[in-house]
């Protein structure tokens, strides 16, 4: 799960990770008054969770009052790929002598929790990463909060160059170290890092993600989702216990499985079809979650025809034949399905959808053949 | 033979009275598999289809004998149920739970560290050793004893490939589920490994997916010391960038998490990618001839 640059920044100032000052503000008369308190000049930030925002003109350094309230009007009324600007971070401007990029990730290749920091500062770290991947360097945290004495000097040397900023630093990755294990983060990024003039450094940008198995553990993160980032299919698909995400063809799908459901996926595209979704209905699947997946599915109106692909293990192909017809009676189905039922109870279930007069096929490919040239 | 699990390995099940650990104890039993134990806190002295259950791991260890253990508690839990089989010298421990924090994840892989222990999974279908052992949740009856080691980051379309196996009567030693988290146990390297050093395993399937490193990690390995006929399937050509596919682990997050650059990794390193798992089985006709 995404947060905003202000609510990472808040996390980040609770932690002790030094922030610039200032607030976020929705509008005018809010950000004159944080500007007040900061001090002029003052950045502006639009709140978006799409990358880009720089290149996209969201972001506007103003000298005072009059600029302040020209440029907000502006940014309220910009769209930054599509998402419309709602709030403002509006922050003091600092005179930057030096950039710095760091971040703390998950390594699931090293089974570890990685920092991560290049001197080189950090517009395109991945770009760094392939043309001069040793100025990234990097220290791994061993699954511990605790900084380890005996290998920390060598790391924090290699980054900063003089003692009051080695200082400085390892009080900024202490904290960064904090926010990460105190919130289950899947990262925390500081974007740039910067020092200004007077030698202080600064966490001048805030992104942090959370790690979506770990919210429930956590009070109040799980409020922090800004809906209006989420696809309301997928959120419900979510409460429903199903796993969905849309995209661009016209054959839904309903699959038992992950990797079975992306594979169904792949073979539609094969075979000449274009898949509407991907759909994964989980393990012991009950009769009603047949009818969610299809009733969610049929909201999408390019969908010209269903395959419903189960594996059956744990899940029982009866309870997904009792599934379909229960959903035959509930739910408008306007587009022809394709059925395939291998495994447990798979004799039960095609004698209960042959007897409603629905076709059933033992094979994938037998299936996906049909079902891409019901969608033609 | 078989890896990790044949007719010798005892079994305790953690959470055998929760409602999928007692359906699964069932079913692990009529199977063959030899259940020696149960476990969940507070309700030692119970039994569940005749197996007794114990209040601690250390506990049914001592009166059983166990050396395996298998997971099924809820996920909040699981990272507790690993540690007290790691405290307790289990040394097969296998994690069907699904929705642990990677966080918990990573510590349990600190515990793990210098330890001679083995992980499998968690978020994984489990392992099954057909004609002998069956620890985790796959269906047991379309398995077939014979010569083909199947490994795969998936559960259902692990069940699809070795369906194609066996109704082509291409039997297997052994199919592990890797499981679909970030953080695994048991990565592909280390069940090559194991393959390769098994005679009885004469070919490999490796089904693989989208996210992660784990597939070009394999492709290394693969490239120098596999020498049996290897055949793969890669899962999610068609997933679009940065959506997570159903597994914590199956995202897109740059160019070499790709279907397609995991796909050709494979192919530089000498394995024969399909496109459809139902190809899987002419290629073995052909290379066991």
């Amino acid at each position: 799960m995404k947060i905003h640059e202000y609510q990472a920044t808040e996390l980040f100032r609770k932690a002790g990770v030094p922030v610039v000052s200032g607030a976020v503000a929705t509008d005018v008369s809010q950000a004159l008054k944080i500007a007040d308190e900061t001090g002029y000049p003052v950045v502006l930030k639009s709140q978006v969770l799409v990358g880009g925002r720089g290149k996209a003109g969201g972001i506007k350094v103003v000298k005072d009052k009059q600029e302040l309230e020209t440029a907000f009007a502006q940014l309220l009324k910009l769209e930054i790929k599509g998402y419309p600007v709602e709030k403002i971070l509006v922050v003091g401007a600092i005179n930057i002598k030096k950039e710095f990029y760091t971040a703390i990730a998950v390594d699931g290749t090293n089974d570890d929790v990685v920092l991560i920091a290049s001197a080189e500062g950090g517009v395109e770290i991945e770009e760094t990463a392939k043309t001069n991947p040793d100025a990234i360097k990097k220290y791994y945290l061993q699954g511990s909060p605790q900084i380890d004495q005996a290998r920390w000097p060598d790391f924090i040397s290699s980054v900063f160059s003089t003692p009051e900023l080695q200082k400085q630093g390892t009080k900024v990755f202490e904290s960064l170290i904090k926010v990460f294990f105190d919130n289950d983060c899947s990262i925390a990024e500081i974007n740039p890092l910067v020092i200004d003039d007077k030698g202080v450094m600064y966490a001048a940008d805030a992104k942090i993600n959370f790690d979506d198995n770990a919210l429930s553990r956590h009070e109040g993160l799980a409020d922090m989702r800004d809906m209006r980032y989420e696809d309301p299919d997928e959120l419900e698909a979510k409460e429903k216990d199903l796993s969905f995400v849309k995209l661009d063809g016209n054959v839904g799908c309903i699959v038992n499985g992950a990797g079975l459901a992306m594979a169904t996926m792949d073979i539609i595209k094969l075979l000449g079809g274009s898949p509407a979704n991907f759909l994964d209905v989980g393990g012991s699947s009950s009769p009603e979650k047949v009818l969610n997946a299809l009733s969610i599915i049929l909201r999408n109106k390019e969908v010209k025809a269903i395959l419903i692909n189960i594996f059956g293990g744990i899940t029982r192909c009866d309870d997904i034949a009792n599934g379909i017809l229960e959903a035959k009676k509930q739910l408008d189905i306007p587009v022809p399905l394709a059925v395939r039922l291998t495994g447990t109870n798979e004799t039960e279930a095609k004698a209960i959808l042959s007897k409603a007069g629905i076709e059933t096929y033992s094979t994938m490919r037998e299936a996906v053949n049909k079902v891409v040239e019901l969608a033609k | 033979m078989s890896i990790l699990i044949d007719e010798k390995t005892k079994v305790i099940v953690q959470g055998i009275t929760g409602r999928d650990g007692s359906f699964h104890a069932g079913q692990m039993k009529d199977y063959g598999t030899n259940v020696v134990g149960g476990v969940t806190p507070g309700k030692g002295g119970q039994e569940v289809h005749g197996i007794p259950v114990f209040n601690a791991v250390a506990e049914a260890k001592d009166q059983t004998g166990a050396n395996a253990a298998v997971i099924y508690v809820p996920a909040k839990f699981a990272k507790a149920a690993i540690l007290e089989d790691i405290a307790a010298g289990i040394e097969l421990i296998i994690c069907i739970s699904e929705g642990l924090p990677v966080l918990d994840m990573v510590e349990v892989r600190r515990v793990m560290k210098g330890k001679n222990i083995r992980l499998v999974g968690p978020n994984c279908p489990g392992v099954i050793s057909p004609g002998k052992c069956k620890i985790g949740i796959m269906p047991g009856h379309i398995h077939k004893p014979g010569p083909i080691g199947v490994v795969s980051r998936s559960g259902t379309l692990t069940y699809e490939v070795v369906y194609n196996l066996s109704i082509n009567d291409i039997g297997q030693t052994s199919c592990v589920g890797l499981g679909g988290d970030p953080i695994i146990g048991t990565r592909f390297i280390d069940v090559l490994e194991l393959f390769m050093k098994d005679d009885d395993t004469k070919g490999i399937v490796m089904v693989g997916e989208i996210g992660g490193e784990d597939e070009q990690k394999a492709a290394e390995y693969i490239k120098k010391e596999v020498t049996k006929p290897i055949v793969g399937f890669i899962a999610g050509r068609t997933a679009p960038t940065g959506k997570r596919m159903g597994h914590a682990g199956a995202i897109i997050s740059g160019g070499d998490s790709t279907a397609e650059a995991k796909r050709n990794i494979l192919m530089d390193a000498g394995v024969t990618v399909v496109d459809i798992p139902d190809e899987i089985p002419a290629f073995f006709k052909e290379k066991l001839k």
